[in-house]
């Protein structure tokens, strides 16, 4: 056996570890409890395929105007918005103008209620016209919508107070909208006078994924459907930019993203840092827990979980007051945004906190203060805590 | 249709070849590179290994890229890939002494992307003042000029001057080069006027500026998509001692500003800057190549900052040959190894809401290990770990892997 024939070997032999060792050291996934992106645990392998299906729509697909981008539009894909599923920034805040109160929007053959503040090659785009008040919206983080889509409208009313019954001084009403043609209503669902529950957004003037899903491609990207066939910059009918199934995909995607998972594990340090939470009334608002109704998606179907959230409107007083509503909702009134996935905010803001419905707040205390309205006696028990108990307060709210 | 018609001729220009060598033995001569220090990046393109069909004026030559990897970034890995990255083939042919042509064809990943990367005739008028028409590469950095796979003892080419150059930019466009050599010195020159860029290098998919979009232009080696020529130019110095440096430029007017007589926009400029280096340390003989770049664009205002208006970035690669002796029974055979430092930042500067910078940054480390049986043929193993942040400077992808790969002339 010649020396070159051992050499050779040998290196084959190297070879062959180095690649059958490849996944022991190379860089390894971040701990679970830290991404906010993947889906629901125990989809079907066909659910898995539409998640994936969906999450290459929201994620990987950048419009071009070749492909429909707006002329007019805020971003370029979804996924601009809501890096790894998350919270946006100032960089991909979308700004609402033009109304004030429930008759409507009086700024619409002016291009409201979004602004399009960018444009292609060659187009102007849209300013805030005169007289016209704004608010500027943050984009939320995606994870567990689908558990959000599937609480009843019933759960939601028993949580509501709007003659403030029980004296505590919150009074959680829903934003009571009108459901765009395309959009079924729920099984189940409660009335009131031709208008319906909305639950997302900032003022919780959508009613489902589905409206969620196709504004954003109509209004953020300029991107037409059959669900919202008119172009943003010409107000004209033209030909869909996206297809029903593209849509469908993506509102499943949401719909199965997992909820985030706490990166506190259940002992005494954290039940005293949410007993906190709950002595100064966070949690009238910020509801630790909602159940979920029936699903067509098993996994979502009848289940329990935490996102901190009534899903209510609440009045938060005049500095949180913009001058700008959507639905029944008043100026200063704003949805209840859910708290889980709170400490995970800095990894989709660049490592920083933008909080609040427009980002002003730069960190969770500011946040708090920033407070007013139905909870000024939250945020005054806020101030009365200790060091150390507004400490572990926040804590707790990054741990969620 | 036009892959299947390039496979078509190169098979039959191959068949043809073949079957008059099956007559004659001798009837192939091998023409080698040159390895002197008489070169400059810019004689890359006809400094390499061809074959001589007879006596003919043509020879043919080529090369072959191919590799497997495992790539995994956190913690998920799409498993092992192989793939063909590349196949080139090259004919040129001497028509007059003083007057060549040369064609390269590109296949690369199968017949996924074919391209004509090069077609020019050169006239020597003198070695200073030689025209250049046809299909050619824009000489912006030295890997544009000096891309052949066997050269390299990496799997991937740099980043840089790839994905934020465009590599192997190659157009359309007439210009002049020339050399000129005194004792230890060369200089070289080379000046271009192309068809250019277009839109796609801010409308494009990879959401963000990204200048090698416009290859995906079919018709511009029939249409400039707005009449203004794109310049390149580079000018390149040799000392025999002490290495090669080169400076280069792309100038250009990217956007359709004017259509049917009818003004669409202002003039919008891409501007690309380029230093380039090499040089082989004496008694060492380690050798040291890098590029950096520079690229400026005008993306309107109004635009989205996700496209940046300017990017800059580069590698730097050494090799350290380690054995040079007599291996596995081939004479001369060579082990190096290597490692490339690699940095792009594809966004340079700051949010207009927040102030903030703009990251949006890839760097990277490759070890390598190579093999060279001969000068022509590589065997190399590489390392690659790189990490990416997103435009927000959120936490960084990393990218970790390994790479085997062969590459040779043929």
């Amino acid at each position: 056996m010649g020396k070159n024939f051992i050499y050779l070997l040998f290196t084959l032999f190297c070879c062959a570890i180095l690649f059958s060792t490849c996944e022991k050291i190379l860089p390894p996934a971040p701990a679970e409890n830290e991404l906010l992106d993947g889906p629901i645990p125990g989809l079907t392998g066909a659910e898995n395929a539409r998640f994936l299906k969906g999450d290459i729509a929201f994620n990987d697909e950048i419009f071009t105007p070749q492909t429909g981008l707006g002329p007019l539009f805020v971003a370029t894909s979804c996924g601009s918005c809501h890096a790894g599923d998350g919270k946006g920034t100032p960089f991909t805040t979308l700004t609402r103008f033009g109304q004030t109160d429930h008759t409507g929007n009086q700024f619409l053959h002016l291009g409201g209620p979004q602004l399009q503040h960018r444009a292609v090659l060659g187009v102007q785009p849209e300013g805030i016209p005169n007289g016209a008040t704004f608010s500027r919206f943050t984009p939320p983080a995606n994870t567990g919508l689908g558990f959000l889509d599937f609480v009843t409208d019933a759960d939601i009313v028993a949580m509501s107070d709007p003659d403030d019954n029980n004296g505590d001084g919150i009074s959680g009403v829903p934003n009571w909208i009108y459901l765009r043609e395309y959009v079924a209503s729920r099984a189940n669902a409660i009335a009131q006078s031709g208008k319906h529950i909305g639950r997302f957004g900032k003022k919780a003037a959508t009613y489902d994924l589905l409206q969620q899903t196709a504004t954003a491609y109509n209004q953020d990207m300029g991107i037409t459907s059959n669900f919202e066939p008119y172009d943003s910059y010409t107000g004209h009918e033209i030909d869909p930019e996206v297809s029903n199934q593209t849509i469908q995909d993506v509102v499943f995607y949401l719909q199965t993203l997992k909820v985030p998972l706490p990166r506190a594990s259940e002992n005494a340090a954290v039940t005293a840092r949410k007993q906190i939470f709950q002595k100064i009334q966070c949690a009238a608002c910020h509801r630790p827990e909602l159940k979920t109704g029936y699903s067509p998606i098993a996994v979502l179907s009848f289940k329990t979980f935490q996102p901190y959230t009534d899903l209510l409107l609440h009045d938060m007083g005049a500095a949180l007051n913009d001058g700008y509503t959507e639905g029944s909702a008043t100026t200063a009134e704003w949805r209840t945004p859910p708290l889980w996935g709170l400490g995970l905010s800095k990894n989709s803001q660049g490592g920083k906190y933008f909080l609040l419905h427009d980002g002003r707040a730069k960190s969770i205390e500011e946040a708090i203060l920033l407070h007013g309205g139905e909870a000024q006696n939250s945020k005054a028990l806020y101030q009365a805590l200790s060091p150390q108990e507004k400490q572990q307060l926040i804590q707790f709210l990054e741990s969620l | 249709m036009k892959s299947q018609f390039y496979l078509t001729l190169c098979f039959w220009l191959f068949g043809v070849l073949v079957l008059l060598a099956q007559n004659d033995s001798t009837f192939f001569k091998r023409i080698t590179s040159d390895s002197s220090k008489n070169q400059l990046n810019l004689d890359a393109v006809y400094n390499r290994p061809f074959l001589q069909a007879g006596k003919t004026p043509v020879a043919v030559g080529g090369y072959v890229e191919s590799k497997v990897e495992y790539l995994q970034t956190d913690g998920v890995s799409e498993g092992y890939q192989f793939q063909m990255q590349r196949m080139t083939l090259f004919v040129s042919s001497s028509i007059h002494r003083r007057i060549k042509f040369l064609s390269e064809i590109e296949f690369e990943e199968g017949t996924k992307e074919i391209n004509i990367e090069f077609a020019s005739l050169d006239l020597q008028f003198n070695p200073m003042f030689n025209l250049r028409g046809g299909i050619l590469m824009n000489p912006i950095g030295a890997f544009n000029q000096n891309h052949d796979g066997p050269k390299w003892e990496f799997n991937d080419r740099p980043i840089a001057a790839t994905q934020m150059l465009p590599a192997t930019f190659s157009n359309v466009g007439m210009g002049l080069w020339g050399k000129y050599a005194k004792k230890n010195w060369i200089f070289g020159y080379e000046a271009y006027l192309t068809n250019g860029f277009d839109e796609q290098i801010i409308n494009n998919t990879e959401n963000k500026t990204f200048l090698p979009a416009s290859k995906l232009n079919p018709d511009r080696f029939e249409e400039n998509t707005n009449g203004r020529p794109l310049f390149t130019g580079k000018i390149a110095l040799r000392n025999r001692k002490f290495g090669e440096i080169g400076l280069s430029t792309m100038q250009g007017i990217y956007n359709k500003f004017v259509d049917d007589g009818l003004i669409l926009d202002e003039k919008r400029a891409v501007r690309v800057w380029a230093i380039d280096f090499n040089t082989t340390l004496p008694k060492l003989n380690t050798f040291i190549n890098g590029e950096w770049a520079w690229v400026a664009v005008n993306v309107p205002e109004t635009f989205t900052q996700q496209y940046g208006n300017r990017q800059s970035g580069g590698f730097i690669d050494v090799v350290q040959p380690i054995v040079r002796r007599k291996i596995f029974g081939f004479d001369n055979a060579v082990v190096n190894l290597a490692c490339r430092l690699e940095f792009v930042d594809w966004n340079i500067g700051t949010f207009k809401e927040t102030g903030d910078p703009i990251e949006d940054k890839i760097w990277a480390i490759v070890p390598a290990l190579s093999f060279r049986p001969s000068a022509q043929t590589v065997l190399r193993l590489n390392y690659r770990y790189h990490a990416q942040t997103d435009i927000l400077g959120n936490p960084a992808a990393l990218t970790g892997g390994f790479q085997f790969g062969l590459a040779s002339y043929f």
